[in-house]
């Protein structure tokens, strides 16, 4: 067996961080913003990982549970926010709210 | 295997918090008992009671400087400060909001629930020695706002900008929780202060003080990520795009609400974080925190003056009070840590006492909220028009209110710390702000009402809150000294003991 040195998961997780804050930039639709932001939390949850293994220490991954539950509340509340949008509109494009601009 | 040692439950740290929560599930379940019914006049009381005990709670630990719950916890003055002023808050916020909900037909108990429930999370958010605890407390009052929000259940406007704030808000915790992880990657930990012992209870404090050889790079670069998580909260460009749609289409309540905590919380934890934990890092976080500060100053003074929409007028003023505020930051001094305090609470008193009147002349529906809704209000309500001018002024900064004394202290406090050109840009906006304040004024005093003067219902809540705040604004800028005082005693944040060497302030 040979295993990956811990610097791979932090480039991945970097990547993934990346990705979902170019994603989250660029996408239209409010559902695909937050699964993009899902992978940004996501990314931060696999390098709290990498780093209790980098430091032998097992808070890291405690840490992550916190996160989880946070992701969980955040998603219940604004997918019903989206929800209510979307009914009235039938559209999730964030671009087609336009009622309020500078 | 190492030894499990229980951790020590003291709970007087996080007494205000519990009440908070406690009276927020029991006002819930005596709403669903009781029923329905055409006055819930027990409501707002219940919140009330619940409000001014945490208060209390608070008050009583003034003086304690102790690390709580395994050090995740500060029981320090400041944090007394942040939740007493948090209460006060809350406190005018339901009662100017019970008067608005039941004109608007919108009255349930979970509106009630949910303040009490972002004044429990933003109280954390002062007293957090923990970043995890800090990111906790943070959604707590975020996830609570999002709904608040959206709470004008037939408004299109109120459900679109609860959106805007809900997605910026998450992709913002997101920036914040990528500071936390790296910050564990530097250090091993993410209690602010640590023990005595940096290898077997680190801390950022305890790894900075004890390592100063130690390889930093990474805690810097987490650093960065941190001032954009909590730059996102306290509306600092470049992060300020949800701040005007949220004040705009939040319930004229909840957008004074937002402006005085959201912000008091947000800016608690930078002076916490920064000014105390990170202070030896300042040469490397300074001039980040400086280049945001003067683009909020000239941005949000700058757009305020082309708004006709008094929440978004007022939402780009509130940008640039976060720009002043950071000059406080900057200077990372006691007076700046003092003079941040004192500009917070009565900013916040300000702010609320201006969204209180503009809920009540917004009348049903919020349909006037344009500027030309202002013209001649002087003439059909004397007393509205001279509290939003008091209110006005002092956000101004104009002397004889709380808030010339708010800004002197910050700016006096930059210009110790020798950012005397800081400084100077914050004065220049400042005079640019009053232009815009000026407008309204015109509005009401000078020109003729539109169409005839229809008569607006007050109730007599929100006219109690904005004698109050009237009253607070006039109060605290003719006898700024007890508040001052406070201030200056609250500055001291919770420090490790003299024998592990360096104060974390340095002044």
């Amino acid at each position: 067996m040979t295993e990956v040195a811990p610097g791979y998961y932090l480039a991945l997780a970097g990547l993934m961080f990346s990705i979902g804050v170019i994603g989250a930039l660029v996408r239209r639709n409010a559902i695909v913003i937050f699964m993009f932001i899902e992978l940004m939390l996501n990314a931060v949850n696999l390098m709290f990982v990498t780093f209790s293994r980098i430091r032998g220490s097992v808070d890291g991954q405690i840490l992550v549970f916190f996160v989880l539950v946070v992701a969980a509340a955040e998603a219940v509340v604004g997918l019903a926010i989206i929800l209510v949008i979307v009914r009235r509109r039938s559209s999730a494009n964030v671009d087609d709210v336009s009622l309020l601009r500078w | 295997m190492p030894e499990f040692t229980p951790p020590q439950v003291q709970l007087a740290g996080v007494a205000p918090e519990i009440t908070l929560l406690v009276s927020a599930l029991i006002l819930l379940i005596v709403d669903t008992l009781i029923g329905e019914r055409p006055n819930r006049w027990f409501l707002p009381v219940m919140a009330t009671a619940g409000l001014v005990l945490a208060g209390a709670f608070a008050a009583s630990t003034w003086g304690d400087n102790e690390l709580q719950l395994s050090g995740a916890i500060a029981l320090d003055g400041f944090a007394s400060f942040v939740k007493i002023s948090l209460a006060v808050f809350g406190l005018l916020t339901v009662w100017v909001g019970r008067d608005y909900l039941v004109r608007d037909a919108l009255e349930d108990s979970e509106f009630y629930a949910l303040v009490l429930l972002a004044v429990a999370g933003m109280m954390l958010m002062a007293a957090a020695a923990d970043l995890i605890i800090m990111f906790l407390a943070l959604e707590t009052f975020s996830i609570a706002l999002y709904v608040l929000v959206a709470f004008k259940s037939g408004s299109l406007t109120s459900q679109e900008s609860a959106m805007k704030y809900f997605l910026l808000g998450a992709f913002s915790s997101a920036f914040f929780l990528l500071g936390i992880a790296l910050t564990y990657g530097a250090v091993g930990s993410t209690a602010l202060y640590g023990g005595r012992d940096p290898v077997s209870e680190p801390g950022i404090a305890s790894f900075l003080s004890t390592s100063p050889t130690a390889n930093t790079g990474l805690l810097v670069l987490a650093t960065g990520f941190l001032i954009i998580g909590l730059g996102f909260k306290i509306a600092a460009v470049p992060f300020h795009a949800w701040t005007p749609d949220a004040y705009q289409g939040a319930p004229s309540p909840i957008t004074g609400f937002m402006a005085a905590g959201t912000k008091f919380a947000a800016f608690a934890a930078i002076l916490r974080l920064f000014d105390a934990t990170l202070f030896s890092l300042r040469a490397e976080w300074r001039p980040l925190v400086i280049a945001i500060a003067v683009a909020t100053m000239i941005i949000g003074s700058v757009l305020a003056v082309v708004q006709d929409d008094i929440k978004r007028l007022l939402a780009y003023s509130s940008i640039a009070h976060a720009g002043f505020i950071l000059t406080a930051v900057i200077a990372a001094n006691d007076r700046g840590v003092s003079g941040a305090l004192f500009y917070l609470a009565t900013y916040g008193l300000a702010v609320l006492g201006a969204f209180a009147v503009v809920s009540v002349v917004s009348g049903q529906d919020e349909a006037r909220v344009r500027l030309a809704g202002y013209k001649g209000l002087f003439f059909d309500h004397p007393a509205l028009a001279v509290a939003l001018t008091l209110f006005l002024l002092s956000l101004a900064g104009v002397p004889v209110t709380a808030g010339f004394f708010g800004k002197l202290v910050v700016f006096g406090a930059a210009v110790q710390a020798s950012y005397s050109w800081v400084v100077a840009i914050g004065v220049i906006t400042s005079a640019i702000a009053a232009f815009f304040y000026l407008k309204i004024m015109v509005r009401m005093y000078l020109e003729e009402s539109e169409g005839e003067s229809s008569p607006l219902p007050i109730g007599r809540l929100a006219a109690g809150v904005i004698a109050i705040t009237a009253v607070a604004t006039i109060g605290f800028g003719v006898v700024p000294g007890p508040l001052l005082r406070a201030a200056e005693d609250a500055t001291m944040f919770f420090q490790p003991a003299p024998e592990t060497g360096q104060a974390p302030l340095g002044g």
